[in-house]
């Protein structure tokens, strides 16, 4: 598969009043055509200024780009001019936000919204992006879809808006699709409906999705690779199955560990103690270290390179070196683990009945 | 719509009934009568006139006879001009009054939303503090403070303009300036929060992130969306335009309603006060109403149901 970006070494700060905040410090990842690539991380992780930044939708000044390349088709876009990075954003990259009750604009007809994207990318007419704004809503499965056109977001429900969100976003047949988690603000059968319904585009249009999350069912329903944030770092990178399997890095044990199943009911639910650092001054070494029951003396000094795991899985801790003493996963996590591969089904379980 | 507008012009009627009365009784309440300034009338004459025009009756036959005249449509016969009916005052009056008012209205407001979508665009930068500077200045000096200020530049050093009196359109220009300072730094103060909390909304990063110009974004997507409280504060702030600013009016000697109006009250003019008084609620009651419907046209989320859908 060959790459549609790639990201090298992406840092990013914010200036604030009371100092430069590092909310991205060094990130890098690719993603394939074709791949849904899933960023997982606690808030404030800095998964969603990761994601921002490939569109360069961060506020200026107060972020600033402090080094590292974003690689679009071999073009970086860390250089693009406003005006270039504007025939990029929703024709080549686009983009659904988290919240569809605040995501669509209140006083515009949904029909306008959706056009406008057209209109401006395609060169349509008003009277030619109509039926195909029409034909949008129809592929996002929103019935009635001309009438629909002339209707205001206050007239739709939380999924259906989130429905018109997407269809925003597929406009311009994308390459590039980034979904800031768009399902945490819907319950959770519009929850499933969503994910299927970005499968099923994905098919069609062979898009690739960044998807973020935190929450790691959604993951094992809709990526092919996990990357693990954590306090503006990736510190864990693999397939579903590699990350799902065979986790190294303890802050992915813990977000297994604390992740509820159907029948957990006698389980233990895990919980990661403290809280994340302080992104104005970052600790010295590896930043999960205090909360890390796991950690060496060498965290609070160095911080951990990647280690590779396998070709596709690397992890930055220093339990991976060869001098570093034998770790096993705690036992809920080890739990967990089992369950999934002896099942199955948490992996892909839906799609095995599709195919 | 029909229906709801239907019903607010009946809640109209009886705001204005409940008006009248209490004006009519508060008028009656104020000291003297409109024969006060009259020394050299014997007490014999007083009585004469008292009696002609109905002042000598008890309160309330006074007062249903009123209530009666201004169904007709009969607001009566100003006391200080012999024989001018009420209605023939104001329509003398109101023209350069609604003239001065809707002009500055209009420019006022235009330049204020401009000149607040400038400081929010440019948020702490130059144009901001200079803008809100602006802001600032226009709505903490007096209007009279200006109005001396244009008459002294425009008018007796430059000479550009008439520096009082009414006549042409370059009559208006001054006056129409000096009235318009508040409304446009109330405009462009609105404006400037609304739109600095409009564009940090999730809304704008969409509008964004489609590729749509910076332009398209904020006049498109902001400026309606930030445009609901300044019709709050417009549209009290259109009543004290349009129905005339004793200030300016007496500065630039224009013959408007509010200078009648202050004038009435000095010498007791019962029927110009309460015709103007009745004038001054029609209009404040009709400007809310048009307010509550333009809501509707900018905000569909509170568009009044039933006709249109």
């Amino acid at each position: 598969m060959s790459k549609l970006l790639e990201v090298k070494d992406l840092a990013i700060s914010f200036n604030t009043f009371s100092g430069e905040v590092q909310a991205v410090r060094g990130v890098s990842f690719d993603v394939a055509k074709g791949e849904t690539l899933a960023i997982v991380g606690e808030s404030g992780s800095g998964k969603s200024v990761t994601t921002k930044s490939l569109m360069r939708l961060l506020p200026t000044p107060q972020s600033v780009i402090k080094r590292g390349q974003i690689l679009f088709e071999g073009e970086d876009l860390v250089n693009k001019t406003d005006k270039e990075m504007q025939k990029i954003r929703g024709k080549d990259i686009s983009m659904i936000f988290q919240d569809p009750m605040t995501s669509l604009n209140p006083t515009m007809k949904i029909g306008n919204q959706i056009m406008e994207g057209l209109i401006k990318h395609q060169n349509m007419s008003r009277s030619e992006a109509r039926p195909k704004a029409a034909e949008l809503l129809k592929q996002v499965g929103i019935p009635h879809a001309e009438k629909r056109l002339h209707q205001y977001p206050h007239q739709f429900s939380g999924g259906m808006r989130q429905r018109v969100v997407i269809a925003m976003a597929l406009a311009c047949n994308p390459k590039l699709l980034i979904a800031d988690e768009p399902t945490t603000a819907l319950d959770v059968t519009i929850q499933a409906q969503i994910l299927e319904l970005m499968k099923d585009v994905q098919k069609e249009t062979g898009s690739s999705i960044i998807f973020i999350t935190h929450d790691l069912g959604v993951v094992a329903n809709i990526a092919d690779r996990v990357a693990v944030m954590y306090a503006g770092k990736i510190v864990e990178i693999g397939t579903t199955e590699e990350i799902f399997y065979n986790p190294q890095h303890p802050y992915t044990w813990g977000l297994l560990g604390s992740m509820p199943t159907l029948d957990d009911t006698d389980e233990h639910l895990m919980s990661i103690p403290g809280s994340p650092p302080d992104m104005l001054n970052p600790p010295k070494g590896d930043a999960f270290a205090p909360r890390n029951s796991y950690a060496l003396k060498i965290d609070t000094e160095l911080e951990p390179p990647m280690f590779k795991v396998s070709d596709t899985h690397y992890a930055a801790t220093w339990l991976l070196h060869e001098n570093a003493p034998k770790v096993e996963p705690p036992a809920e996590v080890k739990r967990r683990m089992a369950g999934f591969s002896k099942t199955g089904e948490f992996l892909k379980g839906e799609e095995g009945e599709d195919q | 719509m029909a229906r709801y507008i239907a019903k607010r012009l009946f809640y109209m009627f009886v705001a204005l009934f409940i008006i009248a009365s209490v004006s009519f009784f508060l008028m009656k309440m104020l000291p003297g009568s409109p024969l006060s300034a009259q020394d050299k009338l014997s007490d014999e004459q007083q009585e004469i006139v008292l009696e002609k025009y109905g002042l000598n009756d008890p309160l309330p036959v006074q007062y249903v006879r009123y209530l009666g005249n201004i169904v007709k449509g009969d607001l009566g016969i100003s006391f200080q001009f012999s024989n001018t009916p009420v209605t023939k005052i104001i329509q003398d009056r109101i023209g350069p009054s609604m003239q001065l008012g809707f002009q500055a209205l209009v420019v006022g407001t235009i330049l204020g939303v401009l000149l607040g979508m400038i400081a929010a665009i440019f948020h702490n930068g130059f144009l901001d503090y200079s803008s809100t500077l602006l802001a600032v200045l226009g709505t903490s000096i007096p209007s009279f403070v200006f109005a001396g200020l244009l008459q002294w530049v425009f008018a007796v050093e430059l000479g550009w303009f008439p520096v009082a009196f009414w006549g042409g359109f370059e009559y208006t220009v001054l006056p129409t300036i000096a009235l318009m300072i508040f409304p446009m730094a109330t405009a462009a103060r609105f404006i400037r929060t609304e739109m600095l909390e409009v564009l940090g909304s999730d809304f704008i990063t969409t509008a964004r992130a489609k590729g749509i110009t910076e332009y398209a974004v904020v006049f498109k997507h902001g400026l309606r969306n930030s445009l609901i409280p300044l019709i709050t504060v417009i549209g009290p702030m259109a009543i004290s335009l349009l129905t005339g600013s004793l200030v300016i009016e007496q500065i630039f000697a224009i013959p408007g309603i509010g200078e009648q109006f202050v004038n009435s009250i000095m010498v007791n003019d019962y029927p110009t006060i309460m015709g103007m008084t009745l004038l001054i609620a029609f209009l404040f009651i009709l400007i809310v109403l048009v307010v509550d419907i333009l809501y509707g046209f900018i905000d569909p989320r509170i568009r009044i149901s039933g006709g249109e859908k």
